[in-house]
């Protein structure tokens, strides 16, 4: 039996008990995959696995809390869960974690590049020679490596750090991330970098897609970039705001954000929005020693404190 | 240079109102000699500083912000200035990767009956920003000017 067939053989065991068990399905192209609310066993049969399995699932957790929820896992996902639980936005006896080890995600965002037009995928086949494209009649024969989403070359966390079911060998491969792009994009001039983000940040529409996409957002009606008292943010298509709400989301998931990628996925106008949050992360890791949501009992490092830091060092002026 | 003899620019100071906004006061009733470009926002505890504010406040056009609380252990409520401790930490060393000139932001401790102390932080840090000079206006002409850099730049 295919770790697929195992997989939705072990969902369809424990679908009687859950209220929903969330995985993915194909969408209106091979190439595209969307959410699968699965309630029946005739829904867990339309379930996929692979590198096309993009979305963070880990997103629909905290609105579906008070049910039993079943979720598939990929490692980076898995990340997300564990977060969720460490903070209590979700509750362990209401989640069922179904994980199988992770070879990779695509970027669609890279494929467009190399393929071109994308409206309309015929087919696509990932095997040992990479990812196979037939997109309006014209075949491609890409390298996984080059159309892999970037955080999977930096990846570490192929399995679930927790999970309830585990389909196949949990994958146990580890990566050193020395956060090489955001020391490189450190070392350009100041005004350089000022210029990289207010033009990419003059682009942004304002569709809040980034922050819905975040697993760890998760105060929804309630975000400050829509709240009338206290007014942080105003209407206004500004440069200004639109850097400023960038700022809320990267300083709101400091020590909180499992780099899954998603506000950056989720973006329409490819703004590199992970770039903040690495930095963000880079430095709580020299600081606190601390990646989020590797262990479900430890505290995030902004909701705690040492008397005397190890890393910090007593400022003067 | 000193700051007391050259033109204003914009200082934020967040300070907690029981030792360092104190402080201030003290150096005031002491009549000690400061610049003036800093303006004062009580708030009741550092723990109390969203680091929000002192973005929001650099994004819309303050040249330097200053935040003070009351020494490590200290603290009225006992642990907020170790909560605020570590966010304005992060939130410092955030500051290089937006191209916002760390220096533009300090964080720093005193206490009430420090007058003396607080009137050299003010003066230093004031010092500062006037070396850095005025920041750069984030609207639409920087933006084009942004454009034009990276083009260059590219
Ligand atoms: S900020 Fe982006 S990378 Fe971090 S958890 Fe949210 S969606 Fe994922
Ligand atoms: S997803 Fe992109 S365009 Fe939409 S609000 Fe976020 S940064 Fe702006």
């Amino acid at each position: 039996m295919s770790n697929l067939e195992e997989l939705k053989h072990e969902i369809k065991k424990r679908l009687p008990d859950l209220d929903v068990v969330i995985g993915w399905e194909q969408g209106f192209d091979p190439l595209r995959t969307s959410p699968l609310f699965m309630r029946t066993a005739e829904d867990v049969d339309r379930l996929l696995w692979g590198p096309l399995c993009v979305h963070n699932l880990a997103t629909y957790l905290p609105g579906l809390k008070g049910r039993k929820v079943g979720i598939v896992v990929k490692g980076c996902d898995g990340r997300s869960v564990v977060e969720l639980l460490q903070e209590k936005l979700i509750d362990r006896d209401q989640v069922v974690v179904f994980a199988m080890p992770c070879e990779g995600v695509l970027s669609l965002r890279k494929v467009q590049k190399a393929v071109g037009d994308l409206d309309y995928v015929e087919s696509v086949e990932t095997d040992a020679d990479g990812v196979r494209i037939t997109a309006d009649g014209v075949d491609h024969l890409l390298r996984f490596e080059d159309v892999a989403a970037s955080k999977c070359a930096r990846c570490g966390v192929h399995t679930a750090p927790l999970s309830d079911v585990l389909v196949g060998a949990a994958d146990a491969r580890e990566a050193e991330d020395d956060y090489a792009d955001v020391t490189a994009f450190e070392t350009r001039p100041q005004e350089e970098r000022l210029a990289f983000w207010l033009s990419e940040m003059d682009r942004c529409v304002r569709c809040y897609a980034c922050r819905n996409a975040c697993p760890l957002c998760v105060c929804r009606d309630h975000c400050v970039a829509q709240s009338r008292d206290p007014h942080w943010l105003s209407q206004e298509d500004s440069v200004r705001d639109k850097w400023f709400f960038q700022m809320i989301h990267a300083v709101h998931l400091a020590g909180r954000c499992t780099e899954c990628g998603e506000c950056e996925r989720a973006c329409p106008v490819g703004i590199p929005l992970l770039l903040f949050k690495r930095k963000m992360n880079k430095e709580i890791r020299e600081l606190f020693g601390y990646r989020a949501g590797m262990d479900v009992n430890a505290v995030p490092p902004l909701q705690a404190f040492k008397v005397e830091e190890d890393n910090i060092k007593e400022r003067t002026l | 240079m000193s700051a007391i003899t050259v033109p204003e620019l914009r200082i934020v100071g967040f300070l907690c109102n029981w030792c360092s906004y104190g402080g201030a006061d003290t150096a005031g009733v002491g009549r000690f000699q400061q610049p003036t470009d800093l303006r004062i926002i009580r708030v009741p505890c550092s723990g109390r500083i969203d680091p929000l504010f002192v973005l929001k406040s650099l994004v819309n056009g303050a040249d330097g912000v200053l935040v003070s609380g009351c020494h490590p252990r200290d603290c009225h409520y006992s642990e907020g200035n170790f909560y605020a401790r570590r966010r304005l930490e992060v939130l410092k060393r955030f500051l290089p990767i937006l191209g916002i000139d760390e220096r533009r932001f300090e964080y720093t401790w005193v206490s009430a009956s420090e007058g003396q102390k607080w009137k050299n932080v003010v003066q230093t840090f004031t010092e500062h920003i006037h070396e850095l000079g005025p920041a750069p206006r984030l609207d639409a002409s920087l933006v084009k000017t942004a454009e034009a850099l990276l083009t260059d730049a590219a």
